[in-house]
């Protein structure tokens, strides 16, 4: 079920988007958790979703991809109507798709090198050892850990297996990244580095991402919009520069943390 | 409010159930997966069924000489222990150590996977994970017992003979004349079914229990104790209607 995105009247003219959200409903028993939430996603564009824990960041994403089901509303991938989906379509778009999980979920019986070559034969049916190692250490080398490839997750910090993370979605060339809390657990200068590299990714493989955070200075480094999540819907939104001159209540544990 | 959730319970292991045979009979297959998931289940637990089917071979013999010996049918021993090996105590062997030995291995492999996420990442990266982790698990289980069935009464046999020699010097070809003798075709291959549905529900039991575990170490614990403990009830139900169905067939 693809299909044209239209775009809204308040959204910028001159970019297409490339995801749209509306109107999404999320419960989990008696447990609202996404409540009206509306949101779009351009093209090249980093849109940092700012919330505390627990109000919805991300069960959105996962509702995005379809790892969880909507109760109600409308999510547009790519021109794909998510909900609707088979699990081939589902398959299709997740191709174009890249999810960086908060904890990695690198497969911890494979190593670097077969955690990213395992979407490739699986996805695309590459075989040739020569083929898979050019993309593999082209995609070690976007992220600067060549000199891991034999290594077991076990064997790596928490930054190196974040960055193999994302390698692992970036070996795929997606349109879109969904970053979930990429700088949790980690310490300023690896969470900084992740920062550079979340921008890297956009200006070398031009993809629209999602970053899922409650992290500020992640939100101040990556963000071109911020969208502040509170109770499941969407409150505020702007640039970190607009947003921190609001001045807004909401927000004002996030800005004096 | 519990029976409700029963309900959804049987439900979802419905879904599951329906879900694995759409997988398993639509390309593409897992063949490497499944040819790698066979090596593992079938290295990991042939020792272990040697070794403990070669005891209980020693110890049905050396405990069912005197109740024959008290009617003066001492010979009648090896028929009665290749009879009571084939049928019921080699693939009651094979179930429940493999139930101990796979069951909580499957289950706690797919829960720790289920509670890192490991498994979501397949699924958001289109690799198909219910076709490689769960298809080519059961499909393994359910090939390999049967073989690991013939390799349990093998060496419950041989305990028993090591045994009967002791006593009374039976050698290996006048002991395996009579376990000819004794032991039919369909012996053979009632055994080996039934110890192909025991491997169905070790399989099964353990995919499902891992792969819909809850979150933290406590989920992983939980699933895999789960998978042991239904996957033995289960050997004991499937073990009882398949001797129903079997009456139906002898003499």
């Amino acid at each position: 079920m693809k299909e044209q995105i239209e775009t809204t009247a308040e959204v910028q003219q001159d970019v297409k988007p490339v995801a749209r959200v509306r109107h999404l409903y999320k419960s989990f028993g008696d447990r609202k958790v996404l409540a009206d939430l509306n949101l779009d996603l351009m093209e090249r564009e980093n849109l940092v979703i700012l919330g505390k824990s627990g109000s919805g960041k991300s069960v959105l994403i996962k509702c995005m991809v379809g790892l969880l089901k909507p109760d109600s509303g409308e999510i547009n991938i790519l021109g794909y109507d998510v909900p609707t989906l088979s699990t081939h379509e589902l398959n299709e778009l997740r191709l174009q798709v890249g999810f960086s999980f908060q904890g990695s979920a690198l497969y911890d019986s494979m190593s670097v090198r077969e955690n990213l070559e395992f979407p490739l034969r699986r996805n695309l049916g590459i075989l040739q050892r020569a083929k898979l190692n050019e993309l593999v250490m082209k995609s070690l080398e976007d992220v600067g850990l060549e000199s891991a490839i034999n290594l077991h997750p076990a064997e790596l910090s928490g930054g190196m297996k974040k960055r193999i993370g994302i390698a692992r979605t970036l070996i795929l060339n997606p349109k879109i990244m969904l970053y979930d809390e990429p700088t949790a657990g980690l310490d300023p200068e690896t969470a900084g580095e992740i920062n550079e590299l979340i921008l890297s990714v956009r200006d070398k493989y031009h993809t629209a991402s999602i970053i899922i955070t409650h992290d500020i200075s992640c939100a101040r480094q990556v963000s071109d919009r911020i969208v502040a999540l509170f109770d499941g819907r969407n409150k505020l939104e702007g640039t970190f520069k607009q947003l921190k001159e609001q001045n807004a209540q909401e927000l004002q544990s996030f800005f004096n943390y | 409010m519990r029976f409700k959730l029963f309900l959804a319970r049987l439900a979802d292991i419905y879904k599951f159930t329906k879900r694995f045979f759409k997988n398993a009979l639509v390309p593409p297959y897992e063949i490497k997966e499944i040819l790698k998931q066979c090596y593992l289940v079938g290295n990991k637990s042939l020792f272990l069924i040697a070794f403990t089917s070669f005891l209980a071979g020693i110890v049905f013999t050396k405990q069912s000489r005197p109740s024959l010996a008290s009617f003066g049918a001492e010979s009648w021993l090896p028929s009665l222990v290749s009879q009571a090996v084939v049928r019921s105590l080699g693939p009651l062997i094979t179930g429940l150590i493999c139930a101990g030995k796979l069951g909580s291995n499957i289950g706690a492999e797919l829960a720790s996977m289920q509670v890192t996420e490991q498994i979501d990442a397949m699924e958001v990266s289109g690799t198909r994970p219910f076709s490689y982790l769960i298809v080519s698990r059961v499909i393994a289980t359910t090939l390999m017992l049967p073989i690991l069935v013939v390799f349990a009464d093998v060496m419950a046999l041989l305990g028993s003979l090591v045994m009967v020699n002791s006593i009374n010097n039976t050698g290996f070809v006048l002991y395996f004349n009579e376990v000819a003798a004794v032991v039919s075709l369909l012996d053979i291959t009632s055994s080996m079914v039934k110890s192909g549905f025991f491997g169905f529900a070790i399989g099964m039991v353990s995919c499902y229990a891992g792969y819909h575990s809850g979150k933290g170490t406590t989920g992983v614990g939980k699933s895999a104790n789960t998978a042991v403990v239904v996957s033995m009830i289960f050997i004991f139900v499937v073990d009882l209607m398949g001797l129903q169905i079997l009456n139906l067939f002898r003499p």
